[in-house]
């Protein structure tokens, strides 16, 4: 017996009345938005009540939504553990106990983010990996570097109104056409 | 010649320092242990037993470019790995050869148009000698690409050769 969308998003609302703007408990990808001042605590939270446990961060992904002036970033946790309270029979220590994604609305040209490293150790490299591709900040990460791309990159890649280098250290890079069509930011 | 018939002893042969340098540089071609993305796993099918590249002497595949003579690029070259790239070919002592192996190494490959991170073909960064067309080849295109090399130490000659790039 698993822990629904809606069951969680009940237990953040109660602890955080604040914090929770949007349940999405119906699409594909059901999950909680969460105001970005209140991320690190529900993170804390989400983690460390026995109801919840979510001690698995699976992925982070961020989402440019230009042309919209936001950055999504969405972090899917998942509980390893059974939750306490819907107990009864033998405990599977495998067994999924409930998962979500919380995302996290930025605006696009200040994307910025606490990090939740200190939390899930896993967020570490991901978190650099968002911020090299996707420029989004994480403050008070311990070693927020770029993961993929040379240390000496311009840009962020992922974005969507991202300008192609056409030279790297000498290398000719774009051909003319990427240079243009990337440049514009429009639909391919 | 026939000042020279019958003056020697047996398994005695004549022949052009030309023509048996290019004889043992061209069947031991020992390529460098270096693979970047998905191409190398054919390249690994290639010098495994099925495919068996030793069969043309070039199986020995060495784990320093210092006692390396081909360097077959197998895979995707990025903007990151290109000074990589160009540093291991340099440390290849002369004469040295590379193989572009793959679409990617050939000329980017898929990565072509929208590939902010790849480099439009190993040719910007080091001199290629044998390209090798596929997306991955199969190891008999990497076997006739490396024939193909051979053919072309074989027509070498140290009167005359290639200026190193």
């Amino acid at each position: 017996m698993s822990l629904t969308v809606q069951e969680i998003a009940g237990l953040l609302q109660t602890r955080f009345p604040d914090a929770v703007l949007e349940v999405d408990a119906d699409s594909r990808h059901p999950g909680i938005r969460v105001a970005p001042e209140s991320w690190h605590d529900v993170a804390l939270f989400l983690r460390d009540d026995p109801r919840l446990a979510m001690n698995l961060l699976r992925c982070i992904s961020a989402v440019d939504l230009h042309p919209q002036p936001y950055i999504d970033v969405v972090y899917d946790l998942l509980s390893m553990r059974p939750p306490v309270s819907t107990g009864g029979g033998a405990a599977d220590p495998w067994s999924c106990a409930g998962l979500v994604a919380i995302r996290v609305r930025l605006p696009r040209e200040r994307a910025h983010v606490r990090s939740v490293a200190d939390i899930w150790p896993t967020a570490n490299w991901h978190e650099r990996e968002a911020f090299d591709l996707m420029g989004v900040t994480f403050d008070g990460h311990p070693d927020l570097r770029r993961i993929l791309c040379p240390d000496d990159w311009v840009g962020h890649p992922l974005r969507k109104d991202y300008v192609f280098p056409t030279e790297y250290h000498g290398i000719p890079a774009a051909t003319g056409s990427a240079a243009d069509s990337a440049g514009t930011g429009e639909e391919h | 010649m026939g000042w020279l018939r019958n003056r020697f002893e047996e398994n005695f042969a004549i022949t052009t320092i030309d023509w048996a340098l290019n004889w043992a540089r061209s069947n031991s071609v020992w390529p460098l242990t270096f693979g970047l993305a998905c191409c190398a796993i054919e390249m690994m099918a290639a010098g495994a037993s099925r495919f068996d590249l030793d069969r043309f002497g070039a199986g020995a595949f060495r784990a320093t470019p210092r006692q390396a003579d081909l360097m077959i690029v197998a895979g995707t070259v990025t903007f990151k790995m290109a000074a990589r790239i160009r540093r291991l070919w340099e440390q290849m002592p002369e004469p040295k050869y590379v193989l572009a192996m793959g679409a990617c190494t050939v000329g980017g490959g898929p990565y072509f148009k929208y590939g902010y991170h790849v480099v439009k073909g190993v040719d910007l960064i080091v001199p290629v000698d044998v390209y090798v067309p596929g997306c991955p080849p199969r190891p008999e295109a990497l076997l006739e690409g490396l024939m193909r090399l051979q053919e072309k130490i074989r027509a070498e000659t140290i009167a005359k050769r290639a200026e190193p790039a």
